[in-house]
């Protein structure tokens, strides 16, 4: 239990307002290891920002809540903590790194002095300024930017430079957690390779965890060891990297991900969606919340929730596994 | 029209060009703020344009010093001023000229600086320059200096009076539409309807003039206010309306000599002003928001 | 398809030019570009940011003046007509924008977005008539009739761009630009509209220019692949053919970085390019990918690579398996310029 970095247990977190209530995040399990790298994979409005946001407390005040779960990192809980507890660990031992570089930096201090905040308002053994500037230097180099370039501005780099100063500020307190939201969607793909290439790198020399969040089964496929499905708010499948990419059973959403991407290697014209959209998050459909888009739905599915099936590392939430060879079935 | 029957095997559409409108007032009579400016200004609107059947124009010019600064009493609403007219029936009649200068100054800035605005921001380029220099030009002379030149080259009265506003007013209305232009220029559903061979005229009046109507809206009803206010204070200078002919700034212009004594010469027009820029401002904020479909719930 | 070879083509571009007046020079956005479309094919337009694609779809059509060159639309160019012609034009040729939120007016319900065209040009006997069809092309695209009045900003993406489609299709276009319709959209709804647009090809016989910066997508919808760089045409072959073999040192680099979602992959070396993307300001002559280029010699600094015909590929039979690429590695091709 104690080498789990981070746990997670059946996490359900909303967001109310007086209009409506959306259920974002239901009753999600997962964990990480120190140094392992875990996807977390869905499309837009599946709930993985928000589950990142809840790690860190970052969730909006009026109306982000958590209603049920527990967050334990390193051992410790994190949902009692207080809010300068918290904000001695975020930046200092989990850190984020947001989607868009050109929003996340802040574009009239320089680049440098953006790195150094981190560590300035982090500075436990008190470093001297000439310290920190050195860390500074070394981290730049890290990510493969001249430290000669710490006094330019942000408006003076490209994007895919920009999101390596991001990853810079995040790596700058040698965090143990690392949470990468989206980290390269808004870069081309040439430029995606490079900065993915060098995440691998620093996650090998640094050994840092990390959350690689992301809706692109090839980026996933290239560095993560373990993978979770996230569909409006729940995990529909959890397994090592092995399992989700190699194994015959999926859970049907899985397969229609996969069967949606054009894949470079097929001679395949048409690809086979998956029919339909993602449900209302305020109005989510009782028993299984994909049944109706489910090319396999029985009528248990509409009933009755699915609960998790597990085979060695492999789970799945879905009716179709009850009673299979192999599946046994998940105590919550 | 746009009622459209298709054949009975594929569902009725209808096309509810003309019901716009009305959805347009059922959200407006949601915000309650906007209907009670809309109740107030349509009162004065109404009051000031019956005016001459509830008090006669001859009660507002009659003297009687006897009755000089009279307070509020039962015959005379808001009393006497300082020739012993009644206030109230002074009031009634200057909402006329106030209101009118306020909306037709107000109406012709609108027209003539959305036209001019859009074209310039659309448009850009060696129009864009010439005009925006020639509108600085313009916007350097003070405003009320320009009101009064007008006046004096012009001479006075109503038509003169709104003239000389609007002129004041049209550059900085034309810089806020052509900055709202400049935005929406820029969308790619404008981009859109010229790669379909739309002319830039219809492109102008059906795609960029509707995406501004809420800016536009917004600060017309603020000039209205504004104007109310202006007329008020070129009448307060003594310019603009010749007396005896009574207008709200006029009014407490006239009243200002007694504020010690009768406040309630200054008070009532006053209040007036205030009431009457008040309610078109917050019908303006209803009315931005009744017309943006993306607030519709 | 058999057919003799100049007629076939819808479309043409020669030595198609724009450059943008910046302040530090002459921008060259799309430089020298001469491709062709033949009817009812797609043509994949595949680059990075920064390369040129989306201003020479726009160029293509029109909503962008060119600086040189010609288009030729059924052997006629069209930089040259007048207003009126051109208007006339813009029935045949139509554009679907990448972004579904910017590209469509919320000012207008769906109904009237898609008729809007139709209005203008006046090819409905009325506005009934015009509305009628509208309803038709929502069919066509997949949107429920119940949306005909609906705002854009009540709907979700990928329905937003079934809007674009209707109303690209609305005045019965043969060439439609597709200008990277699926980017902006969620994986399985990007399968959706591909489909659809494939589609709505096959049902109506258009032609296509697919613009992207994915090669998978583009690898699916397209006929012939044409990979660009820096306003310039690297790269030109069938969508089979260049995935099997491409030459460009480019093409290459970019084929290898797509992370792939096979976990046996995950050792492979991936050829990262050093650096960042020149400048398109005042370019140097010499090709302009040679400060990337891992086999970079000293004639790459100093000439400009024509777009030479490959000979491997002709013992395919027909004629249009043709293979193009600008570089000097291969350099002794048959010295066919395009």
């Amino acid at each position: 239990m104690t080498d789990k970095l981070l746990s997670i247990k059946n996490l359900s977190v909303q967001y109310k307002t007086d209009l409506e209530t959306v259920c974002a995040v239901n009753n999600i399990t997962f964990s990480l290891k120190k140094g392992e790298t875990f996807g977390l994979v869905g499309e837009t409005g599946a709930g993985k920002t928000t589950t990142a946001l809840t790690i860190m407390r970052l969730l909006p005040a009026e109306t982000g809540r958590i209603t049920e779960g527990s967050i334990e990192f390193t051992g410790k809980s994190m949902l009692d903590l207080t809010e300068p507890e918290m904000r001695s660990i975020r930046g200092e031992q989990i850190a984020m790194i947001f989607q868009d570089p050109m929003t996340s930096l802040n574009p009239v201090m320089s680049v440098g002095d953006q790195i150094a905040e981190a560590m300035e308002l982090h500075n436990k053994d008190n470093k001297t300024k000439e310290q920190i500037q050195a860390r500074v230097d070394e981290v730049l180099l890290l990510v493969g930017i001249p430290s000669s370039r710490k006094f330019e501005f942000p408006h003076q780099f490209s994007g895919g430079m920009k999101q390596r100063v991001v990853i810079a500020m995040a790596l700058a307190c040698e965090p143990v957690l690392l949470i990468a939201d989206e980290p390269t969607t808004a870069l081309d793909v040439t430029i995606q390779a490079q900065v993915i290439s060098m995440i691998r790198n620093l996650r090998d020399t640094l050994g840092t965890a990390m959350i690689m969040i992301t809706h692109d089964l090839g980026i996933v496929a290239q560095t993560c060891d373990n993978v979770a499905v996230m569909y409006a708010g729940e995990l529909v499948e959890v397994g090592t990297a092995t399992d989700i990419y190699t194994s015959k059973d999926h859970h049907p959403y899985t397969t229609g991900l996969f069967g949606s991407i054009p894949n470079l290697r097929s001679k395949a014209r048409r690809l086979t969606p998956i029919t339909g959209l993602m449900p209302d998050p305020t109005k989510l459909p009782p028993g299984c919340t994909f049944a109706p888009r489910c090319p396999k739905k029985m009528d248990v599915c509409e009933a009755e929730h699915p609960c998790a099936w597990r085979n060695g590392t492999h789970l799945i939430s879905c009716h179709l596994f009850a009673g299979q060879e192999n599946w046994r079935k998940e105590e919550a | 029209m746009s009622q459209v029957s298709v054949d009975a095997a594929v569902p009725v559409i209808v096309f509810k060009k003309e019901s716009r409108w009305k959805e347009v007032w059922r959200r407006l009579k949601k915000d309650r703020l906007a209907m009670f400016g809309l109740a107030v200004i349509s009162t004065m609107i109404i009051l000031a344009l019956l005016a001459d059947f509830i008090v006669s124009y001859e009660a507002a010019l009659k003297m009687n010093l006897r009755l000089k600064l009279a307070p509020p009493s039962a015959a005379h609403w808001f009393g006497c001023d300082g020739y012993g007219r009644d206030l109230f029936a002074r009031c009634l009649h200057g909402a006329r000229v106030s209101l009118t200068v306020g909306f037709a100054t107000s109406i012709a800035t609108l027209i003539a600086g959305s036209l001019l605005g859009a074209m310039v921001g659309y448009i850009g380029g060696k129009l864009d320059d010439i005009v925006m220099r020639a509108l600085d030009i313009f916007s350097a002379i003070p405003s009320t200096l320009f009101a009064m030149a007008v006046v004096a080259a012009m001479g006075s009265g109503i038509v003169n009076i709104c003239i000389a506003i609007s002129l004041t007013n049209i550059p900085g209305f034309v810089r806020i539409v052509r900055s709202s232009v400049l935005n929406i220029a820029e969308q790619e559903y404008i981009e859109a309807s010229r790669a379909g061979g739309t002319s830039t005229l219809r492109i102008l009046l059906k795609h960029v003039l509707p995406n501004s109507v809420g800016t536009l809206i917004v600060q017309t009803t603020a000039n209205v206010a504004s104007m109310i206010l202006t007329a008020a204070t070129l009448s307060f200078l003594g310019l603009g309306i010749n007396p005896p002919q009574p207008e709200w700034g006029a009014l407490v212009s006239e009243g200002k000599e007694f504020l010690r004594t009768a406040p309630h010469l200054i008070l009532f027009p006053g209040v007036m002003i205030c009431v009457a820029s008040f309610s078109m401002s917050v019908l303006g904020d209803g009315l931005r928001d009744a017309l943006d479909p993306r607030l519709r719930t | 398809m058999e057919c003799p070879a100049n007629t076939c083509s819808l479309l043409e571009t020669r030595h198609l030019k724009k450059y943008f007046k910046v302040k530090d020079g002459l921008l060259h956005a799309v430089d020298d570009v001469n491709i062709t479309i033949p009817h009812k094919r797609t043509l994949g337009v595949v680059g990075e940011s920064g390369c040129g694609k989306s201003t020479l779809g726009r160029t293509i059509i029109r909503l962008l003046d060119a600086t040189g060159g010609q288009v030729l639309f059924n052997g006629e160019d069209i930089l040259k007509y007048g207003r009126r012609k051109m208007k006339a034009m813009r029935r045949k040729m139509q554009i679907i924008f990448q972004d579904p939120y910017s590209s469509i007016n919320p000012r207008m319900s769906v109904a009237e977005i898609i008729a809007e065209f139709m209005i203008v040009h006046n090819t409905c006997s009325s506005r009934t008539a015009a509305f009628q069809r509208a309803a038709e092309l929502m069919d066509t695209v997949g949107l429920a009739r119940r949306y005909a009045n609906v705002y854009p900003h009540e709907l979700d993406g990928g329905r937003r761009q079934r809007i674009g489609i209707a109303r690209a299709l609305s005045l019965d276009p043969q060439f439609i630009v597709c200008d990277e319709p699926v980017s902006a959209l969620d994986v399985s709804i990007q399968a959706q509209i591909l489909n659809l647009l494939m589609d709505i090809q096959e049902d109506r016989g258009l032609t296509y220019m697919f613009i992207t910066h994915d090669l998978s997508v583009v690898k699916h919808i397209s006929d012939e692949i044409v990979v660009m760089y820096l306003g310039q045409c690297v790269e030109q072959a069938t969508s089979d053919e260049l995935f099997e073999n491409p030459m460009h040192p480019y093409t290459k680099a970019l084929l290898s970085a797509i992370p792939e979602p096979d976990i046996s992959m995950r050792t492979k070396e991936i050829k990262i390019i050093k650096g960042e993307i020149t400048s398109p300001i005042n370019p140097q002559p010499g090709c302009r990918f040679a400060a990337r280029c891992e086999y970079a010699m000293e004639i790459c600094r100093q000439k400009t690579p024509p777009l030479l015909l490959q000979p491997h590929v002709v013992q395919k039979e027909a004629s249009e398996e043709k293979h193009f690429v600008a570089c000097h590695l291969y350099g002794n091709g048959q010295n066919q310029v395009l």
